[in-house]
């Protein structure tokens, strides 16, 4: 397996996925915000965001890229880069933006936004699947070193 | 205008998420997954409004909101009206010059749920239509409010048990039939409405592009399955998509400027609609032998609505 594609940290932001969704402490309650005021979900400039990768934009402590839902999941998803073709059809169909591909490549999960819903397995082609499920806390190394062999097609 | 290449996926894969993760909508929820595929759509600057439902509670928790776009709520039924004004605005101000960026180009697009489009801002969504503004209305139908507790809409099909429509021994569950909200927008004479579905990625990036790029009111009602109130399993949201499409109980169709239409998917083999209505838990009861006759009689309504789609496209009027 290759390494440097599972090590998804250095693709993202330091500040993703640093606060839970609870974590509002610090900030006025909704009752006392006055008239005006403004989060910004960028620092700086947000102009032409579109061209910018999630890893070149400033996000700011208010946009939910900086949130995490981690603690929802209780099943999550293992990448295999040896059996993936690179198809995309996880990228399109994950609802919470947590598969990461960059120049037509399936790069690996956001586990930091990821809620294991599991949409991803059912709509990866390959066999066996390039993606698979396993409990929260299967480490990495285990669930890769027992990957399912190649199903023969039945006559 | 900036749209992006649909020619395949791996293409496609090449734009920016402007939808953010860590939203609260359920694991496995069809909603953002048609909302990023909008999103992906353009490069362009997008204005966009949200009905109250699942999509706006989900999105916006405070302080925390997971849109990289100009995005505005007012209340529930208002976001045809909230995106008009807004495009209103931006007319204005670019006539007058006054805009930061002048020829910056920029999409304004509306998204309800089924029970903000069918039900509520029925009357908001009618008049932003008439009054003809350039925007794209998009309705994520899962087919009850979802987000209070599953409750019928306008938009539930006949047999299915909600919470307010409850199945038991007296009851099959709702007795109404579904509006047909694609033919009451069509005869609002909009340029451009159609019916898509998110399996079907293609028909509907190239739906949401020609949406985009037609200038005047567009409407697009898009099928979004709902894994807690249909009952099933959340990994089964694209498996449940594909059988809506496949046994016709959401055909994919668009019609041009009122009149012609256009059939954009027909299934090699069409399914019987027991394989649909049996996947999800809000249909179990249909499967007694006392309540056959509402399977048939969503079947037969099925047949009969495929029969009239295709007569009305060979017509060509």
């Amino acid at each position: 397996m290759s390494v440097e594609a599972q090590d998804l940290k250095l693709l993202a932001n330091d500040n993703r996925g640093q606060s839970g969704l609870e974590n509002g402490s610090g900030l006025v309650g909704w009752e006392e915000v006055t008239q005006g005021s403004v989060l910004q979900s960028f620092d700086g400039n947000a102009t032409g965001i579109a061209l910018k990768k999630q890893e070149e934009r400033a996000y700011s402590g208010y946009n939910s890229y900086t949130a995490t839902v981690a603690s929802w999941r209780i099943i999550k998803p293992v990448y295999n880069r040896d059996v993936c073709i690179d198809c995309q059809n996880c990228w399109v169909w994950c609802p919470d933006t947590s598969i990461i591909s960059r120049d037509k490549q399936m790069l690996g999960i956001d586990y930091d936004h990821c809620k294991g819903c599991g949409v991803c397995v059912e709509v990866c082609p390959t066999n066996p699947k390039s993606l698979l499920m396993y409990g929260e806390n299967t480490p990495m190394e285990d669930a890769l070193s027992a990957w399912p062999e190649k199903k023969k097609k039945e006559k | 205008m900036a749209i992006t290449s649909v020619k395949n996926l791996k293409e496609f894969s090449t734009n920016n998420d402007r939808l953010e993760g860590a939203h609260t909508l359920c694991p496995g929820c069809a909603h953002s997954m048609i909302v990023r595929e909008l999103m992906n759509c353009t490069d362009d600057n997008l204005v966009i409004s949200s009905n109250t439902g699942c999509l706006e509670v989900s999105t916006a928790v405070y302080p925390f909101t997971s849109w990289d776009t100009s995005w505005i709520h007012i209340g529930f039924e208002n976001a045809a009206t909230a995106v008009t004004g807004a495009e209103v605005m931006h007319k204005v101000r670019k006539k007058k010059g006054t805009l930061p960026d002048n020829d910056a180009p920029v999409k304004f697009v509306a998204f309800g749920g089924d029970g903000s489009t069918y039900d509520i801002g029925f009357q908001w969504l009618s008049g932003a239509m008439e009054r003809g503004h350039d925007f794209t209305y998009i309705c994520l139908d899962n087919e009850n409010y979802a987000n209070t507790g599953g409750q019928r809409s306008s938009a539930t099909p006949i047999g299915a048990t909600t919470s307010t429509a409850q199945a038991g021994t007296h009851s099959y569950g709702k007795k109404e039939k579904k509006k047909d909200i694609v033919a009451i927008m069509a005869a609002h004479g909009a340029p451009y409405v159609a019916q898509l579905a998110p399996n079907k990625w293609k028909s509907m990036a190239k739906g949401f592009q020609k949406a985009l790029e037609t200038e005047g009111p567009c409407f697009i009602n898009t099928v979004s399955p709902c894994t807690t109130e249909w009952r099933f399993d959340p990994k089964d949201t694209i498996h449940i998509t594909d059988l809506a499409t496949e046994s016709l109980m959401f055909p994919i169709y668009e019609i041009i400027d009122g009149h012609e239409l256009n059939i954009l998917y027909r299934p090699k083999n069409i399914i019987k609609v027991d394989d649909y209505l049996g996947a999800q838990g809000r249909y179990k009861h249909l499967f007694k032998p006392e309540n056959r006759h509402v399977i048939d009689l969503i079947q037969s309504d099925i047949d009969k609505y495929w029969t009239m789609l295709q007569r009305r496209e060979e017509a060509r009027i």
